[in-house]
């Protein structure tokens, strides 16, 4: 949506047949933003750009994270032998809802002592970050908010900053069960950040490049995960692992560890704040799979074997946005499973987890793999 | 130098306490642990006991026999039958009644489907403890078909009161072997399932191998009985050592490690289920014929004396002693609960180790609140 792109397209063609739109959405956002362009100055058009993608970005937080609270409760519930929520709306559909509709209406308790500023601001910082990554992230052909040149380092960058609000919501909740929550919580993200920095180096150095689309489009004749041979595969293993310690999932939810901690460090939030953590958790996972779906799996580039050019093109036909949907959703159910079917590890365990094995792997991984692209030995 | 002094117990005081409970959600109940902590290290940890106090002993002072029966029941609720039992065994033994080899063998039987229903329950929450959630469900799914065995043939699924001085209640269900048979055959195959879920876990093991380890000798001092006592080496079953209605024309093992760490306790109740299981097969087909209660004077009035009885229940040892003064009902009344007693080790075992690690080790040492508080 930078005006230099613009100017250059702006012949776009008005006579595009509308199923086009799911196999290329520039198609359909360039001449909005043409016209766009054409009808108001150059500073509104951006604003009101702005605004478009502000609204787009709430509907889908919204959608995607009661959706997925409804999936992890179907998941749990087909693991554990049960039937899940199946009252409201058809399978219960409604149920996440009917919930989120209920936390809207608690009560907000004021917590005695707590620095009521801070208190109030953590939730907020944990949704900001959250939408600040998903900036980045491309959906489908054409379909992403902005596309740098090291989108792959911004979301690193700022993904590390929801620790803050971690930290604050136990700091300032004035509950001692909370401030520890928080400790663990700090200690154990930025530990595993390192291991997700290295794990995604190791596929920067195979796509030699940090922008997300042209990761995908280097995955054109394949997937990295096929392509990278074992260093890709170890990176992908390590990538899921630390991306759950660092959601504060099962087996790793050291900082909610409702046996010990009871929530951990959203102990003391109700009602809609509560919800902003919740749901914030939830956009995490969704975060971190579609990260891993873009840099292992190829994000929404449909599954192209080399030279094989008529299966290449029958999988074409499926829509990219599918496919990114697929693939997220498909390590989302992993995440999901080793939370359902894992006990917890304790807090030195995971420390040492990270620092005494993950960590040096990975280091061997990024030289291993560093090797092979100087030698060209992939795919 | 003054200054010196007080700036060192400053610092040895620089502890972080937080109380654990009494509505906390691994406590298992209401009970409320004072937990001094360095970091994530558990430097002490003061139980505060009473939450769910009602002078059960006290108020059997005041009823008669038969009636205390019901309270027995809301002591260790999990093992409500054996508490019963306990109860029952001690009047009998103080007027000398001879009870028909049925009532010996159905009370053996329903003591040990207790003691399944109660570890399922523990292996449910011990791995709810870790972090294990699907446990918990897993466990609940095999005790409901002992609890449906219980509802069929006592009326009631968790507190049956099935026994009563001199025999039992109501005779058992027509139902009763085929269901116990079918849940036998199930349960086998069952078991190996949370072995495969919990046992075999690394993360399990991680947690709990070398977690909390009870030496024999504190075993003993501490008085800690049952599968928590046993796994340190304390051969404390007092159905091998003192048998008590069918227990000594059936064989079986004595579940014994040598460890003592929540591993070997846990590794203790799973083996017990196998036993337990094991004790019903051997009986289940030869219920003797006979009656099911002996007739008893409409109001039992125990002779004047001192009077005792140990069981086993599904966490250690239950004594029941009684001193009655020729009333009908007891002059006093006392029970030695497993709970309360194996309680106290718990500040010995978890100094030192992590706070998730405590509630691994209160979750091994499988309390049931009710019989601490009594």
């Amino acid at each position: 949506m930078l005006p230099e792109i613009v100017a250059q397209n702006t012949s776009a063609s008005q006579s595009v047949p509308w199923w086009k739109f799911f196999y290329d959405f520039s198609l359909l956002t360039q001449p909005v933003d043409v016209w766009l362009k054409g009808s108001v100055s150059p500073f509104w058009s951006t604003v009101i750009e702005m605004a478009i993608v502000g609204v787009l970005f709430l509907l889908f937080y919204a959608v995607v994270g009661l959706f997925l609270v409804y999936a992890e409760r179907k998941v749990c519930a087909f693991i554990q032998n049960r039937l899940g929520p199946n009252r409201i709306g058809p399978f219960g559909i409604f149920q996440t809802v009917a919930d989120l509709i209920k936390l809207l209406f608690k009560e907000l308790i004021p917590i005695k002592n707590a620095d009521s500023f801070l208190f109030n601001l953590a939730p907020f910082i944990v949704i900001i970050v959250n939408f600040m990554v998903l900036a980045a992230i491309p959906f489908s052909k054409g379909l992403h908010a902005i596309d740098f040149n090291i989108g792959i380092f911004y979301v690193i960058a700022v993904s590390s900053m929801s620790v803050v609000g971690v930290l604050l919501a136990g700091w300032s909740s004035n509950s001692k069960y909370s401030l520890i929550g928080a400790m663990r919580s700090g200690a154990q993200i930025v530990s595993y950040e390192l291991s997700i920095g290295l794990a995604i180096i190791t596929i920067v150095i195979l796509a030699g490049s940090m922008q997300l689309s042209e990761i995908i489009e280097a995955q054109r004749t394949g997937w990295f995960i096929f392509k990278g041979h074992i260093p890709a595969l170890i990176a992908f293993v390590i990538y899921i692992i630390s991306s759950t310690a660092e959601t504060n999932r099962g087996p790793f939810d050291m900082a909610e560890a409702e046996s010990e901690l009871t929530a951990g460090y959203h102990t003391e939030y109700s009602g809609i704040r509560f919800a902003f953590f919740y749901l914030a958790e939830y956009i995490n996972m969704f975060i971190v799979a579609s990260i891993a779906a873009t840099l292992f799996l190829g994000g929404w580039m449909p599954f192209h074997v080399g030279s094989w050019d008529g299966f290449n093109r029958i999988m074409d036909f499926i829509p990219p946005f599918i496919w990114y949907i697929g693939k997220t959703f498909f390590i989302i159910w992993i995440i999901m499973l080793f939370k359902w079917t894992f006990p917890r590890l304790r807090i030195d365990q995971l420390l040492t987890l990270e620092w005494k094995y993950l960590l040096p792997i990975n280091l061997l991984n990024v030289l291993i793999m560093a090797f092979i692209v100087l030698m060209g030995w992939h795919f | 130098m003054d200054i010196q002094v007080k700036e060192l117990i400053a610092d040895e005081k620089q502890e972080y306490i937080i109380n654990m409970g009494p509505q906390h959600p691994s406590t298992h109940g209401v009970l409320r642990l004072v937990v001094s902590l360095q970091g994530e290290i558990v430097k002490n940890i003061e139980p505060h006991i009473g939450y769910i106090h009602r002078g059960i002993e006290k108020m059997c002072e005041s009823i008669t026999y038969p009636q205390i029966i019901h309270l027995t029941d809301r002591m260790d609720y999990l093992s409500a039958h054996i508490n019963n039992e306990a109860v029952c065994l001690t009047v009998e033994k103080a007027l000398e009644v001879d009870i028909t080899d049925r009532i010996k063998v159905i009370r053996t039987i329903m003591s040990e489907l207790t003691r399944i229903q109660s570890h399922q329950l523990f292996w449910a929450s011990y791995g709810m403890d870790l972090g294990g959630q699907t446990c918990f469900f897993y466990g609940l799914r095999d005790r409901e078909k002992i609890l449906d065995i219980f509802e069929e043939t006592c009326g009631g699924r968790m507190l049956v009161s099935y026994n009563c001085p001199g025999g039992l209640m109501y005779d058992i269900h027509p139902n009763f072997q085929q269901r116990v048979k079918d849940f036998i055959k199930y349960f086998r195959k069952a078991l190996p399932e949370y072995d495969t879920i919990l046992t075999g876990n690394v993360i399990f093991r991680e947690r709990s191998i070398g977690i909390g380890p009870l030496t024999l000798k504190d075993a003993v001092s501490y008085g800690v009985t049952g599968p928590s006592g046993r796994a340190s080496g304390f051969s404390c079953d007092v159905r091998k050592h003192e048998p008590y209605s069918a227990y000594d024309r059936v064989n079986f093992n004595e579940v014994i490690y040598n460890e003592g760490d929540t591993y070997h306790r846990y590794l203790a109740r799973i083996e017990e289920m196998r036993e337990s299981m094991n004790i019903i097969e051997q009986l289940i087909d030869n219920i003797p014929e006979g009656s099911y209660a002996i007739k008893m004077k409409p109001i039992i009035k125990l002779p004047e004396g001192e009077y005792f009885q140990r069981v086993e229940t599904a966490r250690g040892e239950l004594d029941v002693f009684i001193i009655s003064d020729g009333n009908k009902n007891p002059f006093r009344l006392k029970f030695r609960s497993p709970n309360f007693v194996n309680l106290g080790v718990l500040n010995h075992i978890s100094k030192g180790f992590k706070i998730a690690d405590l509630v691994a080790i209160a979750g091994s040492l499988d309390f049931v609140i009710p019989d601490i508080d009594r």
